[in-house]
């Protein structure tokens, strides 16, 4: 069966800006597919040469079978786009928008767009000038998902939505995956795409630098743990999988856990009497710091300019190679 | 911390961002006023013929509505007749875009909340709107003033009229700075401004067109409806004739009065809301709204059905005096001389009636400029790529787009054409040349659309300056046809505006040659547009 996506080696410059450097990217149909970078990665680029808006300067992309800019118009009856920040007709109700874009791409489902905005808790009547970001993306999102297609492109689809409206989200779709949709989602929150996502590719500065399942990627993952106790936490720098420890006084403490060794850690913790414990899952910006040995948007010298955290980063920095191993 | 901290900080940063329009605005004010003098003293350079101008000004009632009112022979003071009200409508208009741009466009963006968060007063954002304005108008006022002195006219008339300009603006400063409050959008606030203006304009209209002659015959004493406007204050000063300081004082006394309208009035609401509710819309949209072409229409109604209506009374009010004119300008040989230059051997009236039409038709080739730059501000606002996204051609809506602005620049100018015919013929009851104006005016739309076709090419091939090109394409062609005679322009330059080559219908019979050229002309350019419109990337400004 051929992947809803297939690019290889995509390019893109803007004047002498590579903003696309060879991009790999593969999706399989049927798969939701996460697709991660920090801001400025080329991310949204990527996409819109996808989707045919931006002429690639090199490399090959199919997509559905197609080519994205030839047969632009035929391959948008068969998907749905969300952009990342959605710009609407300021004197436009909702409603009027959602039926016009849904319209325009082929068709809309009635009952399902009555039902979607339902559950978005959308008011239809109000003006899009009106409307918050967080009620515009969700426009969009009405849009999209009352159309009936094969494949959803979704930039940053979540960013302004409450969690509650997170959670109808991630319903919305599972919904449409089991009915055998493909879903490319591009975020900047890794926890969001552990959540919903197959298998992921991870973008930075215009390359592909990590795809696969998320079980293959969970070297990547660590978990942040702030705790604080009665008793005296004794010595948690030399439990195996603890890294950048940080102990305030010796009932306090932040450090990360690699997943693997969380349990371990967890039960060397019960027995000193928790007063209070917080695990956070790692962002996406504090893995690449930890991962690559810089922060991705400002580059090598700011990261040596860094003082505690930098040094910190860098010593575990050598954990590319260490991380590659695991 | 007071309600005005922070205004000297805020009034920088309009200064910096606003430094390249306001200067443009002062420029086109200053160019405009400079041509509109250079123009009077050559055409009316004996004092006899100065006597004919006034006694016709005075006596003509569409002349009193659409200049004002005549204020003896004084050189300076004809100038005044011929150029303050547009010049100070120019003013009122960059008051009020500029008043919009920093408070209410501010709120639409959400940069108030950001500055609202900082340590800013509540009424510093307005203020500092309110001065930069201000000091706009005052810079307008004082171009005006030096134009005048480098003309050659009277000092004190001079300075009166600069600061009866700069009043103008200060005033319509104010104004926009209360319909910012009342409106929720930029644009309603903008449109609210400028119906405030027009009425402005139509009761200084009523008050000297009611007015009454005085017994020298040269002078006009406004009705009292001229008192209501500040347009109409502007013109009583009379400059150059009377010199009224004392009425200066209405500016600065109403201007005070509706800031502190508006400073209050912004304590009534919260940020972002105005005091007028949107109303809510329909919760699906109707028949038209679901093809692409729909919602271009949707975007451009309101453009044309205001264009139209704008066009149609302004030729109404041409077609009106066209008769009287013909006559005066039979009466006066630079004027003649002028009229001439269109073409050998026609009457003088239907000269007048194709001087006016080509004038009219470069004014309605700015609602096809704007219909069609609508476009570019789709694609740099984002609301082009979700429509791309989905199952729409690019050609197709670019095509939606062209068809509502080729067809809206036939049916306003043909609108245009008959308020003209229409006015001309009751006035006359001359029913063949009132045909010769509609005429007039259908022959210049292959003019019209070959501007636009450069609006389009620039809109396909740098899509990032195609505002910059269509406006300066318009503003040239404005420029060629309306000072070329006057500036003796080499034949070469003339002919790089369309509107050159229209034949000057009806002094002279229409013919097929340059009709075609220019259809082809736009043909070519838009099909060249078109073309690299769907070959190049989407340029989203971001």
């Amino acid at each position: 069966m051929t992947p809803a996506i297939h690019a290889r080696g995509l390019v893109k410059t803007f004047g002498t800006t590579r903003a696309l450097d060879g991009v790999d990217l593969t999706v399989a149909t049927g798969e939701v597919h996460g697709f991660l970078g920090p801001n400025g990665a080329g991310k949204s680029t990527t996409i819109r040469v996808l989707l045919g808006l931006l002429r690639r300067d090199g490399g090959e992309v199919t997509l559905l079978g197609g080519d994205p800019w030839r047969d632009a118009v035929a391959l948008h009856r068969r998907l749905a786009y969300v952009p990342g920040d959605v710009h609407l007709w300021p004197n436009l109700s909702g409603g009027e928008a959602i039926d016009l874009l849904g319209d325009l791409r082929g068709g809309i489902d009635r009952r399902r767009r009555d039902a979607l905005i339902e559950r978005f808790a959308l008011d239809p009547t109000k003006r899009c000038r009106t409307y918050s970001k967080g009620n515009r993306q969700k426009v969009a999102l009405v849009a999209a998902f009352a159309s009936d297609v094969e494949m959803y492109v979704l930039d940053e689809p979540t960013s302004g939505l409450d969690p509650l409206m997170e959670a109808v989200f991630q319903d919305v779709v599972a919904e449409a995956t089991a009915d055998g949709s493909t879903v490319l989602l591009s975020s900047h929150i890794l926890a969001e795409a552990e959540r919903l996502c197959d298998r992921v590719s991870i973008i930075r500065d215009g390359r592909i630098v990590e795809s696969g399942t998320l079980a293959d990627l969970r070297h990547l993952t660590r978990t942040n743990v702030h705790v604080t106790t009665r008793d005296p936490l004794g010595t948690l720098a030399g439990l195996p999988g603890v890294h950048d420890l940080v102990a305030a006084d010796p009932t306090d403490a932040s450090f990360e856990v690699d997943t693997d060794h969380l349990g371990a850690v967890l039960r060397h913790l019960t027995d000193r009497d928790v007063v209070t414990l917080t695990c956070t899952p790692p962002t996406l910006e504090e893995l690449f710091l930890r991962h690559y040995g810089d922060a991705p948007d400002d580059g090598g010298r700011d990261a040596e300019a860094r003082p505690a955290t930098a040094a910190g980063a860098t010593g575990a920095g050598g954990a590319a190679d260490a991380g590659g191993a695991a | 911390m007071s309600a005005l901290t922070g205004t000297g900080r805020l009034l920088r940063l309009a200064v910096r961002r606003d430094r390249i329009v306001v200067p443009c605005w002062l420029a086109a004010v200053a160019g405009l006023g400079a041509g509109t003098v250079g123009g009077v003293a050559s055409l009316y350079a004996t004092a006899e013929e100065r006597a004919t101008a006034a006694a016709f000004t005075a006596a003509s009632v569409p002349s009193r509505a659409f200049s004002g009112p005549a204020s003896g022979t004084e050189p300076g003071a004809i100038a005044l007749v011929e150029a303050f009200l547009v010049l100070a409508i120019l003013v009122a208009l960059m008051s009020i875009q500029a008043v919009v741009r920093h408070t209410r466009r501010d709120e639409e963006a959400g940069r108030a909340e950001l500055l609202g968060s900082a340590v800013v007063g509540r009424q510093a954002r307005l203020a500092a709107a309110l001065l930069l304005a201000a000091g706009a108008s005052l810079g307008a006022g004082v171009a005006f003033a030096l134009v005048l002195l480098a003309g050659g006219l009277a000092t004190t008339g001079s300075v009166a009229a600069g600061a009866a300009l700069a009043g103008v603006g200060l005033v319509f400063a104010a104004v926009a700075a209360v319909t910012a409050q009342v409106f929720a959008s930029g644009r309603a606030a903008t449109a609210g401004a400028a119906a405030v203006l027009g009425v402005a304009f139509r009761l200084r209209a009523v008050g000297d067109a009611g007015g009454e002659v005085a017994a020298s015959g040269v002078e006009l004493t406004s009705a009292w409806p001229s008192w209501l406007s500040p347009l109409g204050w502007g013109q009583q000063v009379r400059a150059f004739h009377q010199d009224r300081w004392a009425v200066l004082a209405l500016f600065p006394a109403l201007t005070l009065l509706l800031a502190a309208l508006a400073a209050w009035l912004g304590t009534r609401r919260d940020v972002g809301a105005g005091l007028v509710p949107d109303r809510p819309g329909p919760a699906v949209a109707g028949r038209l709204l679901r093809r692409h072409a729909g919602l271009a229409w949707r975007l451009h109604r309101s453009t044309l059905v205001g264009w139209s209506v704008g066009m149609a009374v302004v030729a109404a009010a041409f077609g009106a005096i066209g008769d009287e004119a013909g006559e005066f300008a039979a009466a006066t040989e630079e004027l003649q001389r002028a009229l001439g230059q269109l073409a050998d051997g026609g009457a003088m009236t239907e000269l007048f009636l194709a001087f006016t039409m080509s004038f009219l038709a470069v004014a309605a080739a700015g609602f096809t400029v704007q219909t069609l730059l609508r476009m570019r501000i789709e694609e740099a606002d984002g609301r082009l790529e979700p429509l791309l996204a989905a199952a729409v051609a690019r050609t197709g809506w670019l095509g939606g787009h062209l068809a509502i602005a080729a067809v809206g620049t036939v049916v306003l100018l043909g609108a245009t054409g008959s308020a003209g015919a229409v006015a001309f013929g009751a006035v006359t009851g001359d029913w063949s040349t009132a045909g010769g104006v509609l005429r007039a005016a259908l022959v210049q739309i292959p003019a019209v659309l070959a501007l636009g076709g450069v609006v389009v090419l620039a809109f396909g091939v740098a899509p990032r300056q195609a505002s910059a090109i269509g406006w300066a394409a318009l503003a040239a062609s404005l420029v060629v046809g309306q000072l070329g005679a006057l500036f003796e322009l080499p034949q070469a330059v003339l002919n790089l505006s369309p509107f050159t080559h229209v034949p000057a219908v009806p002094a002279e019979a229409f013919r097929w040659e340059p009709t075609v050229w220019l259809l082809g002309a736009a043909l070519v350019q838009t099909a060249v547009g078109a073309v690299a419109f769907r070959r190049r990337d989407l340029a989203i400004a971001a």
